[in-house]
Parts: C-alpha cells; sequence; structure tokens
C-alpha cells in the first residue's frame, strides 16, 4: 500500500521521512512513517483527529524530536532539534494558532526572530522593503502598520505565510489553515498557494476537508492511527476513497433529507423577537436578531466564528439575560427581566449542547459517571436526600455509552481522559438521552473524528424526527449543509439572510457569511 | 513668593532622593515583567543587596566594591527566582515571596553575627559613601531667579546613583522600544510561544531580563545603605519594592509613565516629611503617623479608581510549557 509516488529521483524531493516513529509513553502517535514530498508541489495530508498528523508536523518543525527515523530537506540529512533548525533548513510553519504577537504590528510580527542588526529600525526598514516585494510578487499585500491582533484572521494568516517568506522558507507547511476562514477568504488562500507553487516553493497542506484536498493538491498522504496508510495522485483518487482510507472502513453515504411528516403547520419551538444583547462597553453581541424554529426542524446557523452565534446560545439556553428583546422557548416566555436559570430551561425539556463542551459540557476531572449526571444531580433517580447513589448514575453512564458508541465505555475514567470525539458523544447522550422538546446544539462536531461525526449527524437527525425543534449552530458549513431544513447567516450580532437548506449552496452562504451578498439574490442562486 | 520657594525646592529635592530607589526598582520590575515574569521579589532583591552593600563598605570603605556587590547579591537573587520560574516553572508570585522572607531573615541574622549591632551595619563615612556631586555652573547661575535657583536647589546636588536612576529610565526606554532585544523581551512577555516558533529562546530571553532585573534593582539596593543613608538598617525598605511594583503597574509596564508614578509617590512621601509637625489653617497639627500613611492610602485609591484597566503583558505570571 505505502509505495511512495514513482518516478521521482532524490533530488527532486523537497522532504523524506524513511522510518518516522514517535512514543508517548506507551502510546505511539508516529509509527514508521514515511514519506516523500516532491519539490514545487502541494502536498496534502490527510487524517482523522488524533491520526498522529499534529505529531508528525511538530517533529518537522523542531517542537518534538523523533525516537526513530530520518530527515532529509532538499535531498540533505537534517537534524531538526528547535524551530530554529527548521527555520535554517528552510521550512516555514503557519500554525492552526498563530503565533503572532498581537500587540505588535505586522512588521514587528515578521523581523521578530529574524533581525539582523541590533537595532529595531534598520531591521524594520529593510522588512518594509522586502515586504514591498513579495506583496508584488505573490499578491501578498498587507497593511505592515496594522496592530496584528486588529485584523481579520484571513490577514492574520497572511502575516504568517509572509513570516515564513521573509525567512527564505521553501518549503511551506500549513496546518488546517482553513478551519478559521470564510470559503472566500480560503479561496483566496488557494490563489497565494498556487502562485508560492508556480515560483517553486513546496507546499505540505494538513486537513481533514477532503475537498480542499481534491481542489489543489497534486498528492496526498492518508495518515491513519499514527501510521502513513496510502499515498495517492490527487488525480487518480476520490473523495470516497480518501475518506475511507482514512477512516478504515467503508462510509456510507448517509442521506440526511427532512422526514416529510413535517407538516408546514408544525408548532414553533423558539421564537425569537429582536434579541438585542450588549457588551459593556455598549457595542452589542446580538444586533435585533429575530427567527423561528419548528418543531420537526433543524435551523442552521451559519457564519465566521465571532458573528454572534455563541451570544445567542448563551441567551437562549438562560446563561445570559438579554439586553433587550423577548423569546418564546418551548410555550415559556423569556425577557430581560424574568429569563429562566439553565436548570429551569432543562425542567421545561430544553436541553443544551454547549459549544465549548471543555469549559460547559462537562468537568475534566470528574470521572465519566459524573460528568454524564451534570444538570440532573438533583433528581430523585440519584441523588437519595442529598446523597448521590453512585451504582444508578454509574449505570446510567453505562448505558448512555452503549447506545452512543462511547470508547473506551468506562463510566469510572475521568472525563478528560476520553477523546474529544467520545467527551462529545457522552454530552450528546446525555442531553438527548432526556428526549427534550427544544434542543440547542453548538459546534456538536468539532473537533470530532469522521467516525464519530457520523454517529453524531444521525442522533441528531433522529432527533427532528422525533418532532424535537433543534437550533444547530456551526462554522463548519458542510455540517450545516447538510442537516439543516432552514439556514440563518448571522454577520455581526444580526441575521443577513436566511435560506431554505435544499436550496443553499456554499457560495451564497460564503458571501453572506462575508455580508457581500445582496439579499434579494438569496434565493437566485 | 521669594519666601515660599525654597521649601517647595526643598521638597522637590527630596522628591528626587526618595523617588531615586522606586525608579531604579521599577525599571528593574519592569525588564522581569516584560518578560513574563512576575517579580514581587524586587522587595526581598533591594533588601539583601543594601545588606551586602552597607557590609562590604563599612569592611573595605570602598562604595564601588559595595555597589558591585550589591548587584552581585541581587543578581544572584533574580538568578534564584528564574531558576524556580523559568527552568521549574514553579509558581512565580510564591517563588518571589520565598526570596522576600529569605532575604528578611538572612540580613538580621547575619548582620548580628557579623557586625553585632542588632542588624545594623556600622556607620558609613567618606568614601564609603556616594557623597553629593555638584553639577557644572551651578553655583554661577544659581543667583538666575528661579530656573537658575531650579538647577542648582533641585537638579543638582545629589548622589552619582540618583543621576543613574533617571538614566536607567531613559535607557530602559531605549532598550525596550528601540533595539532588537527589547523587540524579543516584549514579545516573550506577550506570546512566547511565538518567540518559539520564531527559533528564538524563551528560557534565554527571560533569564537575560531577570539579570537585568537584578542589576538594577542591585543598584537600588545600594543606594538605600550607601547613599540615601549611611549604613544598612533592618528591614529598611520598608515596602519600596512593593511601592515601585505598583508604580509599574500604575504606568502601565511603559518606562516614562512608571517615572512619573513614581515621582507622583515620591512627591507624596517628600510632602508628608515636611509636613509633620505643621500647623494646616483649619485643621490644627495633622498626627505624624496620618501622614505617614498618606502615601500608602494614595496607593491604595489610585489603584483602585484612577489607574483604568492596566492592561499586563499577556502572559505574565504563566510558565512556558512547550507543548502542542
Amino acid at each position: 500500500m505505502s509505495t511512495s509516488v514513482s518516478g521521482t529521483g532524490a533530488g527532486d524531493l523537497a522532504l523524506e521521512l524513511k522510518g518516522i516513529t514517535k512514543r508517548f509513553g506507551a502510546v505511539v502517535a508516529n509509527r514508521d512513517i514515511s514519506l516523500s514530498v516532491r519539490r514545487g508541489a502541494i502536498h496534502g495530508i490527510v487524517g482523522e483527529n488524533g491520526a498522529g498528523k499534529s505529531t508528525l508536523m511538530s517533529i518537522l518543525y523542531g517542537f518534538y524530536q523523533a525516537d526513530e527515523g530520518d530527515i532529509s530537506v532538499g535531498g540533505k540529512p537534517a537534524r531538526i532539534n528547535s524551530s530554529r533548525d527548521a527555520i535554517a533548513a528552510g521550512i516555514g510553519m503557519v500554525h492552526q494558532h498563530f503565533m503572532l504577537v498581537d500587540t505588535f504590528t505586522v512588521l514587528e510580527n515578521i523581523v521578530l526572530g529574524a533581525e539582523s542588526h541590533a537595532l529595531l529600525e534598520p531591521n524594520i526598514r529593510a522588512a518594509r522593503a522586502e515586504l514591498a516585494r513579495l506583496a508584488d510578487e505573490y499578491g501578498l499585500s498587507i497593511d505592515v502598520d496594522a496592530l496584528a491582533g486588529d485584523l481579520p484572521v484571513g490577514e492574520q494568516q497572511r502575516v504568517e505565510i509572509l513570516k515564513a517568506l521573509y525567512r527564505h522558507a521553501d518549503l511551506l507547511i500549513l496546518d488546517e489553515p482553513t478551519g478559521v476562514l470564510t470559503p472566500q477568504e480560503a479561496d483566496q488562500l488557494f490563489r497565494v498557494l498556487r502562485s508560492l507553487k508556480e515560483r517553486g516553493v513546496t507546499v505540505i497542506l494538513i486537513t481533514h476537508k477532503l475537498r480542499e484536498i481534491m481542489d489543489i493538491t497534486d498528492e496526498v498522504s492518508v495518515l491513519r492511527l499514527g501510521e502513513m496508510v496510502a499515498h495517492r495522485k490527487t488525480d487518480s483518487t476520490s473523495m470516497q476513497e480518501l475518506a475511507e482510507l482514512m477512516v478504515g472502513r467503508a462510509l456510507d453515504s448517509t442521506d440526511y433529507s427532512r422526514n416529510e411528516a413535517l407538516r408546514a403547520d408544525a408548532s414553533t419551538g423558539i421564537d425569537v423577537q429582536d434579541l438585542v444583547l450588549e457588551r459593556d462597553n455598549g457595542t452589542r453581541r446580538l444586533d435585533g436578531v429575530s427567527l423561528t424554529v419548528r418543531r420537526g426542524e433543524i435551523l442552521g446557523v451559519a457564519g465566521v466564528a465571532g458573528n454572534g452565534q455563541s451570544a445567542l446560545l448563551d441567551v437562549l439556553s438562560g446563561m445570559t439575560a438579554p439586553t433587550s428583546g423577548r423569546f418564546v422557548i418551548n410555550g415559556r416566555e423569556a425577557g430581560p427581566d424574568d429569563l429562566p436559570s439553565p436548570s429551569e430551561m432543562r425542567d421545561l425539556r430544553i436541553n443544551h449542547v454547549p459549544e465549548d463542551r471543555l469549559k460547559l459540557g462537562l468537568v475534566k476531572a470528574f470521572s465519566a459517571a459524573e460528568s454524564s449526571l451534570l444538570g440532573y444531580q438533583r433528581a430523585e433517580r440519584f441523588n437519595w436526600r442529598g446523597v448521590l447513589r453512585l451504582k444508578s448514575i454509574r449505570r446510567l453512564c453505562a448505558s448512555l455509552m452503549a447506545d452512543f458508541d462511547v470508547r473506551p465505555a468506562d463510566p469510572r475514567l475521568r472525563s478528560a481522559s476520553f477523546s474529544g470525539g467520545n467527551q462529545q458523544k457522552l454530552i450528546l447522550a446525555r442531553e438527548l438521552d432526556k428526549s427534550p422538546d427544544v434542543l440547542l446544539v453548538g459546534q456538536p462536531t468539532r473537533g470530532v473524528d469522521i467516525g464519530a461525526i457520523e454517529l453524531i449527524h444521525e442522533k441528531l437527525v433522529e432527533m427532528r424526527d422525533a418532532g424535537c425543534a433543534i437550533l444547530l449552530v456551526s462554522v463548519e458549513l458542510d455540517e450545516i449543509l447538510s442537516l439543516s431544513d432552514r439556514i440563518v447567516v448571522m454577520y455581526e450580532g444580526r441575521v443577513v439572510g436566511e435560506v431554505d437548506g435544499k436550496e443553499a449552496d456554499k457560495t451564497t452562504l460564503g458571501l453572506m457569511m462575508a455580508n457581500a451578498h445582496q439579499p434579494q439574490q438569496a434565493v437566485a442562486s | 513668593m521669594s519666601e515660599w520657594l525654597p521649601s517647595v525646592f526643598a521638597v522637590l529635592d527630596a522628591t528626587l532622593r526618595v523617588s531615586t530607589p522606586l525608579i531604579l526598582a521599577a525599571m528593574a520590575g519592569l525588564f522581569s515583567e516584560r518578560s513574563g515574569i512576575v517579580d514581587i521579589s524586587l522587595e526581598g532583591k533591594m533588601l539583601a543587596a543594601a545588606f551586602a552593600a552597607g557590609s562590604v563598605a563599612a569592611v573595605s570603605g570602598s562604595v564601588w566594591l559595595a555597589l558591585l556587590s550589591a548587584v552581585l547579591v541581587s543578581v544572584a537573587l533574580a538568578l534564584l527566582h528564574g531558576f524556580a520560574c523559568i527552568t521549574h516553572r514553579g509558581n512565580q508570585v510564591v517563588s518571589g515571596l520565598a526570596i522576600n522572607i529569605l532575604a528578611s531573615g538572612l540580613t538580621v541574622v547575619l548582620g548580628i553575627a557579623w557586625f553585632k549591632r542588632g542588624g545594623q551595619t556600622p556607620a558609613l563615612s567618606g568614601d564609603a559613601r556616594f557623597s553629593p556631586i555638584e553639577l557644572p555652573f551651578a553655583e554661577q547661575i544659581s543667583d538666575v531667579p528661579v530656573v537658575g535657583r531650579f538647577y542648582a536647589d533641585v537638579i543638582s546636588g545629589h548622589n552619582l546613583l540618583v543621576y543613574v536612576a533617571f538614566a536607567a529610565v531613559v535607557a530602559t526606554w531605549w532598550f525596550v522600544y528601540r533595539t532588537r532585544f527589547g523587540l524579543r523581551l516584549r514579545a516573550v512577555g506577550e506570546n512566547p510561544l511565538a518567540v518559539d516558533t520564531a527559533g528564538l529562546s524563551v528560557s534565554g530571553l527571560r533569564y537575560s531580563a531577570v539579570a537585568i532585573c537584578g542589576l538594577l534593582a542591585g543598584i537600588a539596593g545600594a543606594y538605600l545603605s550607601t547613599a540615601q543613608n549611611a549604613s544598612f538598617v533592618r528591614e529598611m525598605t520598608a515596602g519600596q519594592g512593593y511601592i515601585a511594583l505598583a508604580a509599574l503597574i500604575f504606568g502601565k509596564w511603559r518606562p516614562l509613565a512608571a517615572l512619573l508614578a513614581c515621582l507622583m509617590f515620591g512627591f507624596l512621601d517628600a510632602v508628608s516629611i515636611r509636613l509633620q509637625g505643621v500647623e494646616l489653617p483649619g485643621i490644627g497639627e495633622v498626627p505624624v503617623q496620618a501622614i505617614q500613611a498618606l502615601p500608602y492610602v494614595l496607593t491604595v485609591i489610585l489603584l483602585a479608581g484612577f489607574i483604568g484597566k492596566a492592561v499586563a503583558p499577556k502572559a505574565v505570571g504563566v510558565p512556558f510549557v512547550k507543548e502542542r
């Protein structure tokens, strides 16, 4: 299986890995990995979360040292013990979480660590000239005097790329680069990557988004459970094949199309009228949001992260009182002065799967059984006059684990020891187990691997078909598109558009997310 | 006018003298905190340095040896703080507290063992102290009204370390904002991971920062026992390390603003000395204790109410753990 792409001599390889193995205690994160990346190619590396992509890249960038194996860069053997070594070898890295100093200007960020002069001014002057040249050559223009923290994420990423180019990187590694971008920003990034390729820069793109792999890469390697399981030329493979290689088994393509039993006159689960939530400084997280969710329907809330979706969930789940506006949720009217608390919400059969599962969903130090009880600790089943009934709690947890395929199925294990996907399944199991009438869901599959995504989606659709009103907030457009019956798009605290789930497409949504779309064309495309 | 001018000048003159250790300590703290290391051990470093200077000056009679030993002791404590906080990622407040307790106890114990004067060092005189420096032309222009007097009475006539403190502010500003080292220093206190991925050593930068912090705190300590006073007295720092830290926060970790804060604290201190025993119209004589408490009360009020939001270096107090 693991034949490297043929017809390449050692001379035209930008990067070659042989037998890389990395262990963390008893866990083998990378096992005997070999990889050949052709000079001037865009090479994709795909794999599920936890497949070992990040470990491999950390080894390449000197965060970790491999226990075994050899690395050669540009045909020469390389020892990479630190970021400094990696930079010297011509490797540039665009991390998933940007490595920028927010209070510095773009110029200061770029020269940091690459200053040749002991005084700041000459370095800044040299960088200004060099950046003008790079902007010209690669179409990477940017306001070099702006503070990095003030830039939109797309431009921050551009700063990261410029940082690498300023250090003369000829091998650029991008780790999940599109996770935080709008589709338009992602397109722009891909244009930049293509122009880098034209000028001989080798690009390694790490992602779990197969569409991107198909769009832009020349070759692709698949990681599964720490091993490199396949290398393919992109034009001789398909998304289906790659997905199966990643997961290691055949995947059914699931059709989540709506249960037509949903009647047009289905009663309303959530009705939000003109909701406003102000920050302390008077700016608005929510700026007059109105929407409705009917029973037996999934309303998808799309938008680039940070445009008010989280605020909406905070208010509807009873955690934050709105500044003004009212909403009716499962028949209970609520407003700034009479907001039901989260526990009242639970009594009203309104459940919430929070966006940030580690902060709001579970307590890391608790056992799985304790986490699966959170919010229901007062129920008589589990609580005898203030004393917890541990046995029935464990029984509950065990049955939740069985229903949602949580692995390992051990109620006594610490919540923190589960992978992100399994933590999420446990939280979802806890909330869905109460068969709510209204379900608020935030980022249900963030950091969750493909196998678990499938199960989570199925469970949500099951709930919908059972008549639950579901508000789904997600930054994953694919998820919104495949699950939602209707979709609203949020931008800067407002709902800027609504589209029927069947008629929606990525381009329209993307434009709406960037607020560059004329509403009257919303349905036309 | 000519009646009250001399007393105003006297207060300003005293302000410079009392501000000096605050200024040096605040600049010391600035280097440390800008690099991401909280330093409440300014107090302990100053105290230990003051003791070292007082002892060495008493024994050797050389103020320069005294200054050198003060700096060495203070840098050693700073590196100890660094070892705990940088190498071992310990809690920075606990480590600082430990150093303060260590300095407070050790100076007294050693002082009693060596000099047998209840923890005090022998009184210094002559070359064992920093003596006042008459600036050029001070005599000649002192007859010029106001400006000349100001130059002669307030600016001139201090010891070397007072001028060093002001030079340290300018130097600190220049280092932090105009040099490569300064850029890296500011970066490592804001986002050490960015510094690490840029191929720089986070520990290296932080160690250099705490070492510079030790150097400046050492000078501040030497000033206390060999310039402002003529011997070491137990607990002679009397919370000035904390006041300097407050001034640093008050100045939002910026050298010039911190200087102004130090001068303000110094001024309050100088005024309070001046007001002792003075009959205030309508109030009568204010108890000495109330006046002495004034700078501290004002510190609390200012810190609580008027400083606004002080945005600390983002990574201050957080040990750097290289992990993904």
